[in-house]
């Protein structure tokens, strides 16, 4: 395994979170903590990986790693761990953050002991998430300072750094990386690890219990500290001036925007200065004061909120430099939406220095081509779930849904979403349905999800006995992050074995009175429980439990059994197209006669369309080794 | 090799599209050569769209400009026109012939373009380059080695940095030794693909 074996001083090419994951070796880390979520879940993997594989090679593992129950829990387990002196990691996607932020907001107060680096993985463009926020502003909002790499390289060396630092404020640190610096490879070099401490030891100290007495006297520490993180920002490595061109001009950047700046000079050819801030809360002021100063023009890119912008503004405001004009967001150039490319930044740039752009027009593909949108996989078990309940159901059904593949239960043919916010969120809102409309609601979640976020909302069904149907998808993992195990798995994220909780059995002890537990690949057995559960008056819970087709189909490849795999019999076939109009299994397709198909490449053999055909027309054709 | 190569790898979840981004990476690197892959990961996990790019030597985003690109590897030829905004007059796209249908065609009556007519619009923008690399990943063992047989194709235009050879040696040491004929044989077959093409 490269990234645990290769010698100090190679380079070798890492994925943004692998680097920030080798980095935190490098620093000697104690304890590493997670909830999974694009596009941070390769970090929390890249520390599974090595435990395991330290494992198998019969080496000890140095530090702790797990993927706790949400993202609040993380920050909790790893908090104990800095108060016990120990080194820590917590990472996150964006949206996890608000999850984590009750702890997060008062741990600042508290600041740590041993270095905690809280990683941030924000996602422009809603590549994998339900929005776009702008996780700097936490940094601002609970005074953490951040720090913000551009490339894998610079991500492992702010991760090595920010322990440091982080120990010596006594202050976690934030590292905030977005999609385009998580999921970029780039080459790092590697250098020696620290070796991490094991156990610590928690002394008592009563400004660790934050009563309001104490929350007085610890906010006016935290505003020092952050004096004299303004101190470390001003001396950091990681804000530097690129080029001496002693021109007029001055961009100001972070991140991945500092790449596509640099891009666009070189594409327009213009000679600029490049303020390029790393360690970006707090902002070094001094720094941004000469800047400003040294420039008449000076054009700030940065994606979703002008942050630095706002603050360059005041800084310039009070150090009273009036002859710098400050271009970005709200001289209307740059927008708040979306990730930034180097064509806009050229596009922009062009506009503001009256330069023409070099770019060719925009090529408009002549031919319509189909959409490719991601799809539940032929086979996954919450087809069947879907399709069972849809059949036995009323036309008005209310469907609340949460975060997971299951949300792809939105396309159609089964169109069984119609309202998601965050995590755990369909039993919340179905609660709240159920009381405000006498609409019948059935709810949908996932089981990672359910131990994530939704067990309050089930508490507050049971008590106020809110007449909705919340089901549980139980695939048995995290499947859309990558298969991550939870606390239904009966391993654990280091491999080891892991007490397994099972969703029904929680469920009733949380006073559900009426739950159902069936096999969605039954397609019967399943509409009667749904029909039961609808009829039910008060809360109660499907729990339809099949594993993720992936992870059957890796178990199968494992016992080297055989796969399944069905097609259509033609003479039997009355084209009446339920296994595609209803059901919607993307291996089935229309020849060019609109006779129907199965793609025997996609089918995942799990036989479901055979209880879907009417006429008895899908049959199993033969066995393939997988 | 050009101050600047910009490589888009493309096609469909499932293909191999960002293993095969990733080993052209590795390989940079094993030969200094500087590097960025930029790579999609979550809900395209399967059935989606999958663009990496690829971009060597002296460059700083990870992204690529409009009409920037020098080549587009693509195991779907639809795919393959989609990054039509990326291709100038001398880009040579190197595409699988074998379509993917999306089962949005089956479900919502999208309809999937004549083949023909796909590659004729790429041969009005670019250098088009196709092979079967499907059948070739069969006659090499394995259908799974189509990302390889593409990477084959791809070591054929002698433009990439570094020895071919180098290339196949980190394909081959980057999968269980089990595969290093198979692997060895669809890079081969998808190299020979190409040269045969380039005689005529």
């Amino acid at each position: 395994m490269e990234i645990v074996e290769a010698k100090t001083g190679k380079k070798i090419l890492l994925l943004g979170n692998e680097a920030i994951t080798r980095g935190a070796l490098e620093a000697g880390v104690d304890f590493a903590t997670t909830y999974p979520g694009t596009p941070s879940s390769e970090i929390a993997d890249t520390f599974s990986a090595v435990a395991k594989y330290l494992k198998k090679e019969g080496k000890d593992v140095p530090f702790y790693f797990e993927y706790s129950t949400n993202e609040k829990v993380a920050l909790e387990v790893a908090a104990a761990a800095s108060f016990s002196g120990l080194r820590a990691l917590t990472c996150m996607k964006h949206v996890g953050l608000n999850v984590a932020s009750d702890a997060f907001m008062t741990y600042m107060y508290v600041g740590c002991k041993g270095g905690h680096v809280i990683v941030t993985a924000d996602d422009p463009s809603c590549h994998s998430s339900q929005n776009e926020q702008d996780n700097r502003y936490y940094a601002l909002f609970g005074s953490a300072p951040m720090l913000e790499p551009s490339t894998p390289q610079e991500a492992k060396d702010m991760t090595v750094k920010a322990f440091d630092l982080s120990e010596k404020l006594k202050l976690p640190f934030l590292l905030r990386t977005t999609t385009r610096v998580s999921h970029v490879r780039g080459p790092v070099k590697i250098k020696d690890s620290r070796k991490p401490k094991g156990k610590g030891f928690f002394e008592k100290d009563p400004m660790l219990v934050t009563i309001p007495e104490v929350a007085r006297k610890r906010h006016p520490v935290l505003i020092k500290k952050m004096e004299d993180a303004l101190k470390l920002s001003e001396n950091s490595e990681f804000n530097i001036v690129i080029g001496k061109s002693d021109s007029e001009i001055g961009v100001v950047a972070s991140g991945v925007s500092v790449l596509h700046a640099l891009e666009a000079l070189d594409i327009l050819g213009l000679e600029a200065d490049v303020l390029k801030l790393g360690f970006t809360n707090p902002l070094p002021k001094e720094m941004c004061k000469n800047f400003l100063r040294k420039h008449k023009t000076v054009v700030v890119v940065e994606e979703l909120e002008p942050i630095i912008e706002n603050q360059l503004k005041e800084i310039a405001f009070d150090a009273g430099i009036n002859d710098v004009k400050i271009y970005g967001k709200t001289s209307g150039h740059f927008s708040r939406l979306y990730e930034y490319n180097p064509d806009i930044v050229v596009e922009q740039f062009a506009k503001i220095f009256n330069l023409k752009n070099p770019l060719p027009d925009t090529k408009e593909n002549p031919l319509s081509l189909p959409s490719r949108p991601p799809v539940m996989c032929p086979g996954c078990p919450h087809r069947a779930s879907y399709y069972a309940m849809k059949k036995v159901v009323p036309k008005d059904v209310v469907y609340p849904t949460d975060i997971g593949c299951y949300t792809l239960g939105k396309a159609p043919p089964l169109e069984v979403a119609d309202v998601l916010l965050c995590m755990g969120s369909n039993a919340g809102i179905a609660n709240g349905l159920s009381k405000a409309t006498d609409q019948k609601i059935i709810s949908f979640m996932g089981d990672s999800t359910f131990f994530h976020a939704a067990l309050p909302a089930i508490v507050d069904a049971v008590h106020h006995n809110h007449d909705c149907v919340i089901t549980v998808l139980d695939n048995r993992t995290t499947a859309m992050t990558g298969h991550q195990p939870h606390p239904g798995t009966s391993f654990d994220g280091m491999g080891n074995p892991a007490k397994a909780l099972l969703v029904e059995d929680v469920v009733r002890g949380l006073g559900v009175e009426h739950v159902e537990v069936v096999d969605p690949k039954n397609l019967k057995e399943t509409s009667e429980a749904f029909k039961r559960a609808l009829e039910f008056k008060g809360p109660s819970v499907v729990v339809s439990k099949s594993p993720c087709i992936l992870l059957e189909l890796r178990d199968k490849k494992e016992r080297g059994e055989p796969l399944d795999i069905y097609q259509i019999d033609q003479d039997a076939c009355k084209r009446c197209n339920i296994c595609i109009s209803r059901f919607g299994c993307p291996a089935f397709y229309f020849a060019e006669d609109k006779s129907v198909h199965i793609n025997e490449e996609l089918c995942n053999g799990c036989g479901v369309c055979v209880q879907v055909c009417p006429f008895n027309a899908i049959k199993k054709v033969k066995e393939v080794t997988l | 090799m050009k101050e600047k190569l910009n490589i888009i790898v493309t096609g469909v979840g499932g293909q191999g599209v960002i293993t095969a981004a990733t080993l052209l990476g590795k390989t940079a690197v094993a030969s200094n050569v500087n590097v960025l892959v930029s790579e999609v990961h979550g809900m395209a996990q399967r059935g989606g769209v999958v663009d990496c790019t690829v971009r060597m030597g002296n460059v700083h985003s990870p992204l690529l400009t409009r009409g920037s690109a020098d080549v587009i590897l693509s195991s779907e030829p639809v795919e393959a026109l989609r990054q039509l905004d990326k291709v100038n007059d001398e880009t040579v796209v190197i595409t699988d012939v074998n379509p993917v249908i999306p089962s949005t065609v089956a479900v919502t009556g999208e309809k999937y373009p004549k083949i023909e007519e796909v590659f004729k619009e790429l041969k009005k923008h670019c250098k088009l380059v196709t092979l079967d690399a499907h059948a070739l990943a069969e006659q090499a063992g394995s259908v799974l080695t189509k990302n390889v047989v593409l990477l084959g194709a791809l070591s054929a235009l002698d433009i990439l940095p570094f020895p071919k050879d180098l290339l196949l040696d980190t394909i081959i040491k980057s999968f269980p030794e089990k595969y290093a004929s198979v692997n060895k044989k669809a890079f081969e077959l998808g190299r020979e693909a190409v040269l045969s093409q380039r005689e005529v």
